[in-house]
């Protein structure tokens, strides 16, 4: 079943075409790595399909359904971007992990939390760290954190593994296939080697949004 | 008001005045020259017009014509605020809406309370004097709206991302654009009387009005520009975010 499709989606800027009729459809439960050189389109389309920005022409679809046409709010809450360079709020990290739960009106879940930062090895007192004090990998692993406290049913990450040491790759790794493992469809954008042989499905990118699709698996 | 009587002779000389500044711009070579003088020429055509007018309205003394000058006073502000406004996408009904509650909420309080009587000699330079400081404050508020949605740009993308709203991932920029357009009338509220005579009781001092009386003027002066700024920052900074986003919730370029 495929969860997302795009279908002839151009995007201009400006003048420019940063993508020509781009067509491709990702499986429900899936796990796809899209690569391609720096330029190509890569995070743009990721930015898309969670209608952060729009399609000059063409649509996107969720289950179907043409995503300009349902609630921006919900679909975003379902189908979640991770930012290549994230950025934390506030000054502590009790101030970013919450927020998933203030804009939904709910009380938060300091088990949830607790569980999430067990499986990066991080101790419950991480919390109360100084956002400044933290490493970019810690930084990764809050913003990928805040993204899952409520499970997404599509993650789009945008090469959030770029420029950590292999110990916190590991981690982040962990904490995506753990996400992956309880059915959320994965999108991920990287340039890193090892994650390429070991990606099964790859979408490679190349200039103005042309696709070539291998298959590894 | 014998004192207060200025003869066209001493209008004159002051033009002296605007000497001054013209011959500072021309020797520190400024380029001001021009400006100078458009605005004193303007200045002086707006203030014989507003003076004429003032004077029909005050001799008139209707209640629908003062009720009309205000709402051209307000329109004027409004306009002047949003022109100050560097978001490409601003509505002109925000500041509008800002500065007609702002000013009336105000208004009506001081003339329910007694502070004012309904008379044009009365109303009309309050509305002046509330709108147009609604207008500084609303212009400072869409100022620092423009800022920090530039300089915060990513925090507000990450949170849309995270599937919130519009107003909770603008929240800190609209509490922080607030904060600054009334800090100005907060500042000046701190130093009235020490360092500065505001207008309104230099005005009457100069008038020979007791300085006791002087005082309870400003006094509620003070209060009524807080309320009114108050009311016109809050309300054209949550009107004024929203045109940042479009209909799909994407924070715009
Ligand atoms: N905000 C922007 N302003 C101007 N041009 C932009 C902007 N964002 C992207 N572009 C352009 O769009 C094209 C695609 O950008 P995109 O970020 O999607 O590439 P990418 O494949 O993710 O590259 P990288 O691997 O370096 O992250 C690039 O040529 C880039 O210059
Ligand atoms: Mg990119």
């Amino acid at each position: 079943m495929t969860i997302i499709e795009l279908k002839n989606v151009d995007y201009q800027m400006g003048k420019r075409t940063i993508l020509n009729n781009l067509s491709f459809g990702i499986k429900n439960g899936d796990f796809l790595t899209l690569i391609g050189p720096s330029g190509a389109g890569k995070s743009t389309i990721l930015k898309l399909i969670a209608n952060l920005i729009s399609p000059s022409s063409g649509t996107i679809f969720y289950h179907g359904s043409d995503i300009q046409k349902l609630d921006p709010i919900k679909y975003r809450r379902q189908v979640m971007y991770c930012f290549q360079q994230p950025v934390l709020f506030g000054k502590t990290v009790k101030d970013n992990l919450p927020f998933p739960y203030q804009i939904r009106n709910k009380e938060v879940d300091l088990d949830r939390l607790d569980s999430l930062l067990k499986i990066v090895d991080s101790p419950a007192e991480f919390l109360n760290k100084e956002i400044n004090s933290l490493s970019g990998g810690e930084k990764q692993r809050v913003a990928l954190i805040r993204s899952i406290v409520f499970l997404p049913k599509v993650l789009l990450l945008d090469e959030v593994t770029t420029g950590l040491d292999g110990k916190s790759k590991e981690i982040v790794h962990r904490l995506i296939e753990s996400v992956h493992r309880q059915g959320t469809t994965i999108v991920q954008v990287t340039h890193d080697q090892s994650e390429i042989q070991v990606a099964k499905n790859v979408l490679e990118i190349k200039s103005r949004g042309l696709v070539n699709e291998k298959c590894n698996g | 008001m014998k004192n207060v009587t200025v003869s066209n002779l001493s209008l004159v000389l002051a033009f002296a005045l605007v000497l001054v500044s013209i011959a500072i711009s021309a020797k520190e070579k400024l380029g001001l020259t021009k400006d100078i003088l458009i605005s004193v020429i303007r200045a002086i055509m707006e203030l014989v017009i507003i003076g004429f007018v003032l004077k029909f309205i005050f001799h008139i003394d209707t209640l629908w014509l003062t009720a009309f000058s205000t709402l051209i006073i307000i329109f004027n502000a409004s306009w002047n605020a949003n022109e100050r406004n560097p978001d490409s996408h601003k509505k002109l009904w925000s500041s509008i809406i800002a500065e007609a509650v702002g000013t009336y909420v105000t208004l009506s309080l001081l003339i329910v309370s007694g502070v004012i009587k309904p008379i044009p000699m009365q109303v009309i330079p309050i509305t002046g004097m509330i709108a147009g400081n609604e207008m500084v404050t609303i212009g400072l508020c869409y100022k620092a709206l423009n800022e920090s949605f530039h300089d915060l740009r990513q925090q507000v993308l990450e949170k849309l991302a995270l599937g919130s709203d519009i107003k909770m991932a603008s929240m800190p920029i609209i509490r922080r654009s607030i904060k600054t357009a009334m800090q100005p009338t907060i500042d000046s509220a701190k130093t009235v009387g020490l360092v500065n005579l505001p207008g309104m009781m230099s005005g009457l001092i100069f008038a020979g009005v007791n300085p006791i009386y002087a005082i309870k003027y400003q006094i509620i002066i003070t209060f009524m520009l807080l309320s009114a700024t108050g009311l016109g920052a809050v309300i054209s900074g949550y009107l004024a975010y929203k045109q940042y986003f479009n209909e799909q919730m994407q924070l715009r370029d």
